[in-house]
């Protein structure tokens, strides 16, 4: 019994229910633009690898390899706490969207740019026989195949990196768990963390099991 | 004359896979140092009534002896010594890719029959000469033919001493110039005295080799007797429709 | 171009915070010992209890999966370390961290051992267990072998994601490297801490990074 006056006390439920819901929509809100914006740009970066340019595709790799190999909330801290000394004030939320959207980008990048290696040469080749131009074959025949090939683990990727909207807690954007952690403080009770955990479930829950149904029917394909 | 042992007996043996019945009723007898042949239709059973013997399925009724003892009916701790009397060779090798081929072949000795090591060692290293690939000893498995693969994994079930070898399909995996090595291993096998039980689509070796074969169609054994009372005299009408087109088919390239 | 340098790679404030920082790597690595460890012995008990015939078992370990996979670490970390004292259960930083670490690391490791089992041939199991093996005996010196090798990258990618994720034991102030190194820039009010940070996480995890990528590139070519 005072386990469920602990965690799920529908008086504290009740009266942070708005902000939480208001907190969803900060939390899908970022990620949905994080979700755009890493894989538009993962996208562009793994086609301009294909031009061949030396100096561009070396930069690409070790800005993809950074981005594999840095804990987001390190390169979170360095924005928020250093920008300012540089003049430049931007808000926690836009730290946590370029952050992020980095981090999507250079695995998206390298997902659809190990996708476009393992396309035959062949599929190449008939592309230009029949009149299409390197760009025209890269955008028609071999990036379709490619992005075909990196949905399940871009879909893992995603997953994976929307969670780390949780890291805006750390520098005070008013996404779930912040707004539950501090409700959780007022409160005095721990309902609102199993708030939070709820809310994420109903994020997440059908994300999960969508991403096994997207495995299987794409399995061949891997 | 004393009578030959009995090594396997198979009595009244189903077995179904849901509504599904492979098996209705199977009556089977190997008697020590026998070869005997199972011939029949893909889809007549052959194979599963095979892999009931060493209860890789389990039989849905009937009962299994080898050597004697009921093993339709012993726990399940217990399969695994009773395995090590059964050797089994498989239509897809299935060697351990990971392993040497000398490591596959001793893997068992020491693990399930408690060998020590150098006389695990030996034996692998006796077996592997007898099925011609000594030299290969320190290969692995993916640097072999389909042939060769095949020798190791007969070479991998004797090491054990087994009474019984069960062959499921043994060549159907084989490109045809590959077969020939296979069963001349079979064949020497025979010749030493080993008890065999074999499926197979090899028509011409069942004629050769075969001291019974077992003609086998939708779930029953329907006809058995020597090679030449088989393939020289069959009886059934389902036998000869069988033969007839095994033969149109130039025998032993029926796919599975 | 001189205040950036001030403010992201000042060498004296540096130098001054590095030993500090080196106490935080010590954590970390110490951290990073006893999470990867329990997430890898983790995730192989559930992948295998995901496999197993025992229907119960199979879907209580699948349920358990999925429910960690869909909660952000963060949210989990916060739940264990904030959420629990309400129940009584009080708990060090330091276990804290693990105990959170371990319910979402060996969710994920217990994916790619499953992927890597269920990639064995079942002729394997066969034939190790007509031979006489025992059922464990196949487990472990026929199937896990291959099944370790069919996943290694996925494994190693998965390892250098939990050393990232290690950073998030600065939110409940465990003195690991990103907390020594926050706690450094707020003393000097100076970010250069937090770059020094970012290079000692890179110095480890980008050789694993370049590791994995020539890995799949091998079995993309293959």
């Amino acid at each position: 019994m005072r386990f469920i006056e602990t965690f799920f006390n529908t008086k504290v439920m009740a009266d942070y229910m708005p902000d939480l819901i208001h907190a969803m929509g900060v939390t899908l809100g970022l990620a949905v633009a994080t979700i755009i914006t890493g894989i538009l740009c993962g996208a562009a970066l793994a086609c301009l690898r294909v031009a061949g340019l030396k100096l561009v595709n070396f930069c690409i790799i070790v800005f993809a390899d950074i981005m594999r190999a840095l804990p987001p909330l390190v390169l979170i801290l360095i924005l928020f706490f250093g920008m300012p000394s540089l003049g430049l004030n931007i808000s926690g939320w836009m730290v946590v969207y370029i952050v992020l959207s980095l981090v999507l980008t250079a695995f998206s990048e390298e997902i659809f740019w190990g996708g476009l290696t393992a396309i035959p040469a062949g599929q190449w080749e008939a592309g230009r026989a029949t009149g299409l131009s390197k760009a025209q074959t890269l955008f028609y025949i071999a990036f379709p195949q490619a992005a075909r090939r990196g949905i399940p683990p871009l879909v893992n990727r995603v997953l994976a990196t929307t969670k780390l909207t949780a890291l805006g807690s750390v520098i005070g954007v008013k996404e779930i768990l912040s707004v539950s952690s501090s409700a959780q403080s007022f409160s005095g009770s721990a309902t609102p963390l199993t708030m939070a955990a709820i809310a994420y479930l109903i994020i997440f829950i059908p994300a999960v099991i969508a991403s096994h149904k997207i495995e299987r029917r794409y399995h061949f394909a891997t | 004359m004393t009578q030959p042992r009995t090594m396997l007996e198979i009595s009244g043996l189903e077995k179904s896979f849901g509504d599904i019945e492979v098996l209705k009723s199977i009556d089977l007898k190997v008697q020590e140092g026998e070869l005997v042949f199972v011939i029949g239709p893909s889809g007549s059973g052959k194979s599963t009534m095979l892999r009931c013997c060493n209860r890789l399925e389990e039989p849905t009724s009937g009962a299994i002896f080898i050597e004697g003892e009921r093993i339709t009916d012993i726990p399940r701790r217990d399969l695994d010594r009773m395995r090590l009397k059964v050797g089994m060779v498989f239509q897809g090798f299935h060697l351990y890719p990971h392993m040497s081929v000398l490591k596959n072949v001793m893997l068992a000795q020491i693990k399930a029959l408690k060998r020590a090591k150098p006389e695990a060692e030996a034996r692998a290293l006796e077996m592997l000469d007898q099925v011609g690939l000594k030299h290969k000893a320190d290969a692995m498995p993916a640097e072999l033919s389909g042939g060769q693969q095949q020798r190791v994994a007969i070479a991998r079930a004797l090491a054990l001493d087994p009474g019984v070898m069960l062959f499921d399909e043994p060549t159907s995996a084989l490109d045809p110039e590959l077969v020939g090595s296979v069963l001349k291993v079979m064949k020497d096998l025979r010749d030493k005295g080993m008890t065999m039980l074999v499926v197979s689509h090899e028509m011409q070796f069942a004629r050769e080799a075969a001291d019974r074969v077992i003609f086998m169609d939708g779930g029953y054994v329907v006809e058995q007797g020597t090679p030449e009372e088989i393939f020289g005299n069959p009886k059934s009408d389902r036998l000869k429709t069988f033969l007839s087109r095994v033969s149109h088919e130039d025998a032993g390239a029926e796919a599975d | 171009m001189d205040t950036f340098i001030q403010t992201f790679f000042n060498l004296d404030i540096m130098s001054q915070a590095f030993p500090l920082l080196l106490k935080g790597a010590v954590m970390t690595l110490k951290l990073c010992a006893v999470v990867i460890v329990c997430g890898l012995a983790g995730g192989l008990m559930l992948a295998l209890a995901a496999l197993s015939p025992n229907r119960a078992l199979r879907w209580s370990a699948i349920a358990y999966i999925d429910l960690f996979r869909a909660l952000p670490p963060l949210v989990l970390l916060v739940f264990v370390y904030s959420g629990l004292p309400f129940a009584g259960v009080r708990l060090s930083p330091f276990m804290a961290v693990v105990i959170a670490f371990f319910l979402n690391n060996s969710s994920y490791f217990a994916e790619v051992f499953r992927a890597g089992i269920n990639a064995v041939p079942k002729g394997q199991t066969e034939a190790a267990r007509a031979t006489g093996l025992s059922q464990a005996q196949a487990l472990t010196y026929v199937v896990l072998p291959q099944a370790v090798r069919n996943v290694l990258p996925d494994l190693l990618s998965n390892t250098v994601e939990v050393v990232k994720l290690t950073s998030l034991a600065s939110v409940v102030s465990l003195s690991e490297l990103l907390y020594s190194a926050n706690m450094a820039r707020s003393v000097t009010y100076n970010a250069s801490p937090l770059v020094l940070a970012a290079g000692m996480y890179l110095l480890v995890l980008w050789p694993l990074v370049r590791v994995i990528a020539r890995y799949q590139r091998g079995l993309a070519v293959n």
